[in-house]
């Protein structure tokens, strides 16, 4: 059966906290990562749309770090205050 | 009364001359921006010390957007904390970057009230740069840019703003509209704008003619260039005219056409147009006699960029010759396949043209699904020890079936 938008951005909402201070997401590893997770269940439209809500909806924000990731919120070390 | 001793002795070195300084004008906004005033500060302490004193990248932005933004903040900010942050904004230029002074206002005082004052009009991206202004500032500038009818343009790893040259606004030359195109592809690839989804950058430039004044064959790993696939269009009264003022024709056009096609006998130009390279080179010099051909297009090409990670590279022909039409779909299709295939097999910073040179040509455009023709043979082969009997032998057993 397929998967909803909702299900797919809770599963990336997963991948990108597992990998939190291991290795940055990009938008490309995700879908990757979601299509060998749930196999035809998924497209990449579906991806694209739950990344789009994650974004949206400030659970996950983009950062760059010579190309653009997706990671969750926090406070850089870079940043001053 | 003795002279008060300047803070910036190095950078005073870059107010002289006639030509225009950055200097002057930044000490001009630094009359009225504290920003301005401490950017010059450290600017001073960099040349001191022969060191960069900025950090960049991190998560800067506006909500939902993942470009737009180039976060940068002051490893110094104690000394100098005015530009504790000092982020970039990109601002998708209008095609063609053509305004009212009425929208250059509107810019102008958004920008006074929530950053430094300074710009760039434009970056080498092509877009209205504003430089300099800090965090909680961003979605006060965003709020009032959209409404004043602006948007965010591209950075980080997605479609960077379409930039296009003036086209048939200005100039005679083009040989398509490159304003709708960049209208058109900015307006259709807007997600791909805002929401960076790709391995890297990938930026699409336009120019109308050969001429190519956006550059685009050097900066856009994309690049759309207007040419004609029929016969120069020639006066030749005109051509006769430009002799009888003066010009030596032989040698300033003829001996100059680097596809030796053009032949003057002193009284007649005769081009063999089978052989014309497009270069554009005779109609530069003889614009009230010769003109680009009738059935004009456009030829698109793939694959350059400046030297980052690998060198730099020149884009090569995609497509040999297109039509330049609404709704643009060959273009688009073609587009959209490259991006799915990048997207899948292209390594983290890679851009198109490395991506190319990874995999090869031939298994590229295999995969993007477009035949290969004569025109995308960028030069002879480096390597000898390429057989072909084996092509041979698959085409004579399908002809025998």
């Amino acid at each position: 059966m397929a998967k909803t938008v909702e299900e797919v951005a809770e599963a990336m909402y997963n991948m990108i906290k597992d990998a939190t201070g291991l290795k940055k997401l990009k938008a490309t590893d995700l879908t990757k990562g979601i299509i060998e997770m749930f196999g035809d269940e998924v497209d990449k439209q579906i991806c694209k749309d739950a990344i789009k809500q994650l974004v949206n909806s400030g659970r996950c924000v983009y950062t760059y770090f010579g190309g653009s990731f997706i990671e969750l919120p926090h406070k850089e070390g870079a940043a001053n205050d | 009364m003795a002279e008060t001793k300047s803070q910036t002795p190095k950078l005073d070195e870059l107010e002289k001359g006639r030509w225009p300084s950055f200097v002057k004008e930044i000490k001009t906004a630094a009359q009225k921006s504290p920003m301005a005033a401490d950017l010059l500060g450290q600017l001073e302490l960099s040349y001191n010390e022969k060191i960069g004193h900025w950090k960049h990248g991190g998560i800067v932005g506006v909500m939902g957007y993942g470009g737009g933004v180039i976060g940068r903040y002051s490893d110094v900010p104690d000394k100098f904390p005015n530009v504790s942050h000092f982020h970039t904004i990109r601002i998708n230029q209008p095609a063609g970057w053509f305004y009212t002074s009425d929208a250059l206002r509107k810019l102008c005082d958004i920008w006074e009230r929530h950053g430094s004052g300074l710009t760039n009009m434009h970056g080498s991206t092509g877009d209205i740069i504003f430089l300099g202004t800090s965090t909680p500032h961003l979605e006060p500038i965003f709020s009032e840019l959209t409404q004043a009818g602006f948007d965010l343009g591209g950075s980080g790893s997605d479609v960077r703003t379409p930039s296009c040259c003036v086209g048939p606004a200005r100039c005679e030359w083009a040989c398509y509209d490159t304003l709708a195109l960049a209208y058109d592809l900015t307006m259709n690839y807007q997600d791909e704008l805002h929401r960076p989804a790709f391995p890297y950058k990938f930026k699409f430039k336009m120019s109308g003619c050969p001429n190519d004044c956006v550059a685009s064959i050097a900066r856009a790993d994309c690049s759309i260039i207007g040419t004609w696939r029929d016969s120069i269009q020639m006066d030749k009264d005109a051509v006769r005219e430009y002799a009888d003022r003066g010009m030596d024709i032989r040698s300033e056009v003829v001996d100059n056409c680097p596809a030796k096609c053009m032949d003057w006998d002193g009284k007649e130009l005769h081009i063999d147009n089978s052989y014309c390279r497009r270069c554009m080179h005779c109609i530069n010099i003889m614009p009230k006699a010769l003109r680009p051909g009738k059935d004009r297009g456009a030829v698109v090409l793939l694959g350059s960029k400046a030297p980052i990670i690998e060198g730099a590279l020149l884009s090569s022909v995609l497509m040999p010759f297109i039509k330049i039409e609404a709704p643009y779909r060959q273009i688009k299709d073609v587009i959209e396949r490259i991006w799915d295939l990048w997207c899948e097999e292209g390594k983290n910073r890679e851009r198109i043209g490395e991506f190319i040179q990874r995999v090869g040509l031939g298994n590229f455009l295999e995969a993007i699904d477009v035949e290969p023709v004569a025109e995308m043979v960028a030069h002879p082969r480096e390597n000898p020890y390429v057989f072909y009997e084996e092509y041979f032998v698959e085409d004579e057993e399908e002809e025998k079936k």
